[in-house]
């Protein structure tokens, strides 16, 4: 019997349901692996061991009481610090924000205490979501479980981390331009972006609100189902919100795992093959590709022209947006303020306080992003991006003509060595070459583990992408690739030093 | 401050004005624009605050549909064409009392736009051309505590009051208006008291200016007579009256006119207008290039109001407000000048609701274009504000019409309501105002009035009837004016017929 940690998300909630463990248990186990790894990794800013135990407690009593349940109540969680939680802090990884308690929970937040599962604490992230590496993180770099000295991708490199280490069955991340799923290629895990408006966004701090989307971080594509079918659906305080849930994930995902995909059309797509992308993360895409075609799937390859563009539009629409959303950040209300010597103005209050608070990329974007609105160069730049912007979407229309789903590597290599890109940008940006895309179009995307490279015995991802509103054919394409490929490894591929010893 | 002016008419001989206006209302809904939190004015500081308005991280605005509502039908009663498409952008400046250091407004895409107002000035009818009408929420409210001024420079701290912050506001911004010439001023002020009526009837706003929930920015340059450029502008933010309006127009064509006189130039500014002496101050310098940044506010989605919709609110809309002069007129028996005057003074739909609670049409535009506006002249307020309801003024007009008190105790019965004594029955009561109509004691005072002025008994035996005045006037001091006066003079004829 392997470790309580170890198990899925939807193991543990049957072994709840069968009375094998109780919540506390759960709960108490994870927070023993938190309390045993965190210092080497950095995955969690902030631990409410209390706060889960407490709330374990409540899931166990109702259990006893045989009140109805949802399918996870008793099932630990870790949440990104991007989203607002009543009573614990968020910080968005910023120094700005350091000790900010909320006074209000963010509906995902609210969905996942009234399913009662217990939240272990906020976990690392790039400041404001803004990196690929979590090395903006304001409190530390987060250091990825297979190797101490690699990133773990990011912006949500502590939730993917969370889950890789076992640290938490489930995570809720956030992805902009691939923060959810690169840093499940990084360290092996299962990360979606559900289609845009799927899930809400109240009470995520907002990197950049056209683009943004809360979604699972797991270590199975079942368990990932089980959490976004749970975290998503309308909500009235998000206007971008979609009116009707996006069902049956769950049960594609059971579909899936049944292993035929016959009927299915695959779209390769072109765009996203070349020189960018190193040799041992395209073996193992080959590899997976030739997978689907066994079982079943029709395999072309598509082109979406548009793409090339994409990654320019990306990094003029989000830094527009975010200057915006991080003016909030001013010192007049809460968070960091610094106030100089003399008699300063309110002025100069805010302009020393956001100096102080905000860290180099975040200053960057703010910088790029005023410069492409200001009045003479906003037709130029955000109305020439979103331009691009509706070129994408109209080519993921005409490729989702002829296909089911499109697939890619996830990100071009795998996890780096800490510190190689961290003064590079623009090598930073290229990361996110083939998740970016999808942000721009709303369309959903899911990252699974593809295997593990050849040459560093890092994992590699691929990526597949459906039509808006489509996400259960994410949820039956990841599943039977998950289980071929778990049948094929003999079992699920993992960092060696986190897993139990008792196997 | 010394700013040189150049007398009015000189100005109008050598100058054509432009004027602009941009008035922001603010919607009575009981919500604010982007979330739910009350709009009563007057709460506790920062009691009526949410995440949304408090511009907290992670919050996100939800639009009020009333209030769009709201702009739509303000929209259709300036004759505007409806957007079937239109956003929210967010208007980008750091300043503390705006919560999110952005206004959520609207920029290159209103909801209402291409509108008219026509406004009455003294008999003539000028045409207002409207621009635009948008939706915008208001900021926060700032208190500059330890400075001589009241404002930001010189105070030693800042208290800000977000209660405001989030109040929808509807901003409605004219096209240059153009050859007023001499009635500049007039037809400012007609235009703000004429919305102000039309936003009244349309119920979507408290309409105090007092209270702020009207405000106008008035915008003025001056060109050389005939000349067909438009000057410079400034902008005199915050006008907060009728009177003001009309004032602040009148001081800056002077002054405006003293500085090209000079051969100066005029700043392109934000001015503070001093309610106190009528004059204004330097604010702020605008250029138009003011960059805000604006682009459109990725958390909303479009409004895309329904043609179904927008016809069926203009189903909802009140009369217009040029038809129901006319028609007033006709139902009061109104003279041209009558009614001219009644407009003018902003009492037109102070004597409909006095008509309405069962007064005479004459009775009310007496009382509100007399003692009472001579009251709001004094206290430098709007006659609405004066402080005495329509209703109050039918009561008073009843007790005159019973012949409880006559037109002189009435004005000591305003007196009392003003100072909220009570009902007017009840302030006739408490300060002993009814007039004496018992005859015995009138017939003592008449009696003793002849016999004190003999000689004018003697005229008026003699059939000089207009003489009785004399002995009225005794006779009324005597029952210190608590007697009928037609009473008293009939009971004089009797007894020296």
């Amino acid at each position: 019997m392997s470790a309580w940690i170890e198990r899925t998300a939807a193991e543990q909630a049957a072994a709840l349901a069968s009375g094998e463990v109780t919540s506390v248990e759960l709960v108490q186990a994870h927070l023993d692996q938190i309390a045993a790894t965190n210092g080497d990794l950095n995955a969690f800013l902030h631990v409410d061991a209390s706060g889960a135990l407490e709330q374990a407690a409540a899931s166990d009593a109702r259990r006893a009481a045989g009140e109805p349940l949802h399918e996870l109540d008793g099932v630990p969680i870790a949440i990104k610090d991007v989203l607002a939680t009543e009573g614990l802090p968020t910080t968005a990884g910023s120094k700005i924000l350091e000790g900010w308690i909320p006074p209000y929970d963010g509906t995902v937040t609210a969905r996942i205490k009234a399913a009662g599962l217990p939240i272990l604490g906020k976990t690392n992230m790039d400041e404001f979501a803004m990196g690929s590496s979590n090395e903006n993180s304001a409190y530390g770099a987060v250091r990825n479980p297979w190797n101490l000295d690699r990133i773990p991708g990011g912006s949500g490199g502590g939730s993917a981390a969370a889950v890789a280490a076992f640290q938490a069955p489930l995570a809720i991340g956030s992805d902009t331009g691939g923060s959810i799923r690169q840093p499940g290629a990084m360290t092996g895990t299962v990360g979606v972006k559900p289609t845009y408006g799927s899930v809400s966004r109240y009470g995520v701090i907002a990197l950049a609100n056209s683009l943004d989307q809360l979604g699972p971080c797991t270590r199975t594509v079942l368990d990932a189902a089980l959490l976004q079918e749970l975290i998503g659906g309308h909500d009235p305080m998000d206007s971008t919100s979609v009116p009707n849930p996006v069902e049956g994930l769950v049960a594609a995902a059971r579909e899936g795992a049944a292993g035929d995909l016959s009927g299915l059309r695959v779209g390769v797509v072109k765009e996203l093959q070349g020189d960018a992308w190193s040799a041992d993360v395209v073996e193992r895409f080959d590899e997976s590709v030739s997978v689907l075609k066994d079982l079943g799937a029709d395999v072309v390859e598509v082109s979406l022209p548009s793409f090339v563009h994409a990654m320019a539009a990306y990094y003029l629409i989000l830094p527009a947006e975010c200057s915006s959303n991080l003016a909030k950040f001013d010192a007049m209300r809460y968070g960091l303020r610094v106030t100089p010597e003399g008699s300063p103005s309110a002025e100069d209050v805010m302009r020393v306080s956001r100096d102080a608070g905000f860290g180099d990329e975040v200053k960057r974007r703010i910088i790029i992003g005023t410069y492409a609105l200001s009045s003479g160069y906003y037709d130029a730049y955000y109305g020439q991006a979103q331009k691009i912007r509706t070129l994408i979407i109209d080519d993921f229309k005409r490729a989702f003509e002829s296909v089911d789903v499109l697939v890619s590597p996830t990100a071009p290599s795998t996890a780096w060595p800490i510190g190689e890109k961290a003064d590079d940008p623009l090598a930073m940006y290229l990361q996110d070459l083939a998740t970016i895309p999808a942000n721009l179009a709303g369309v959903p995307g899911i990252s699974i583990p593809s295997g593990v490279s050849s040459a560093d015995g890092l994992p590699t991802g691929i990526q597949f992408l459906a039509p808006v509103l489509e996400d259960a054919r994410l949820y039956r394409v990841g599943a039977a690739l998950e289980a071929a490929l778990l049948d094929k490894w003999g079992g699920p591929i993992g960092p060696s030093s986190y897993t139990s010893k008792e196997a | 401050m010394a700013d040189t002016l150049i007398d009015f008419d000189e100005v109008v001989a050598t100058y054509d004005p432009a004027l602009g206006l941009e008035v922001h209302v603010e919607l009575n809904t009981n919500t604010k624009m982007f979330c739910g939190c009350p709009t009563t004015f007057g709460g506790e500081p920062n009691t009526q605050v949410c995440p949304t308005c408090l511009g907290l991280p992670g919050a996100m605005p939800v639009v009020n549909a009333k209030a769009v509502e709201a702009a739509i039908r303000i929209g259709l009663a300036l004759n505007c064409d409806i957007a079937e498409w239109c956003r929210f952008a967010r208007k980008n400046y750091f300043y503390p009392d705006m919560p999110k250091n952005f206004q959520t407004s609207q920029y290159d895409e209103p909801i209402c736009f291409e509108g008219y107002l026509d406004v009455d000035v003294e008999g003539e009818t000028f045409r207002v051309e409207i621009e635009r009408a948008h939706m915008e929420e208001d900021t926060g409210k700032s208190t500059h505590i330890g400075g001589a001024t009241g404002r930001i420079q010189g105070a030693d701290h800042s208290l800000v009051d977000y209660n405001r912050a989030g109040i929808p506001l509807i901003e409605i911004v004219t096209k240059p208006i153009l050859g007023a010439g001499e009635k500049a001023p007039l037809v400012a002020r007609a235009y703000v008291a004429q919305l102000r009526d039309l936003i009244v009837a349309l119920g979507v706003s408290d309409a105090r200016m007092d209270q702020g929930s009207i405000r106008a920015d008035v915008n003025l340059s001056l060109s050389p007579k005939g000349s067909g450029v438009l000057g410079t502008r400034t902008e005199t933010k915050n006008v907060n009256s009728l009177r003001s309006v009309e004032r602040a127009v009148r001081f800056e064509m002077s002054r405006h006119a003293a500085v090209l006189d000079a051969g100066g130039s005029i700043l392109q500014e934000t001015r503070h207008f001093h309610e106190a002496d009528g004059t204004t101050s330097s604010g702020r310098p605008k250029s138009d290039a003011e960059d805000y940044r604006y682009f459109p506010e990725p958390d909303l989605v479009p409004v895309a109001p329904s043609r179904e919709w927008v016809e069926e609110l203009r189903g909802t809309l009140p009369e217009n407000p040029t038809a129901k002069r006319a028609r007033l007129q006709e139902e009061w028996g109104f003279s041209d000048l009558e009614m001219r005057d009644t407009v003018g003074a902003g009492a037109l739909s102070l004597v409909e609701e006095t008509v309405a609670a069962g007064a005479s049409p004459q009775s009310a535009r007496k009382w509100w274009l007399s003692d009472l506006a001579r009251r709001a002249n004094d206290a430098g307020v709007e006659l609405a504000e004066v402080g005495v309801t329509p209703e109050q003024v039918a009561g008073v007009q009843r007790l005159v019409d019973a012949k409880t008190i006559n037109d002189k105790l009435a004005r000591q019965v305003f007196d009392g309501l003003i100072a909220g004594e009570g009902t007017p029955e009840e302030i006739v009561a408490a300060r002993g105002l009814a007039v004496v109509s018992d005859d015995g004691a009138l017939s003592a005072a008449v009696d003793k009035a002849i016999e004190t002025n003999p000689d004018v008994a003697d005229k008026i035996r003699d059939g000089k009837v207009a003489a009785a005045g004399a002995l009225i006037g005794a006779v009324m001091k005597e029952m210190r004016g608590q007697a009928d006066a037609g009473r008293v003079r009939e009971l004089i004829l009797e007894k020296l017929a």
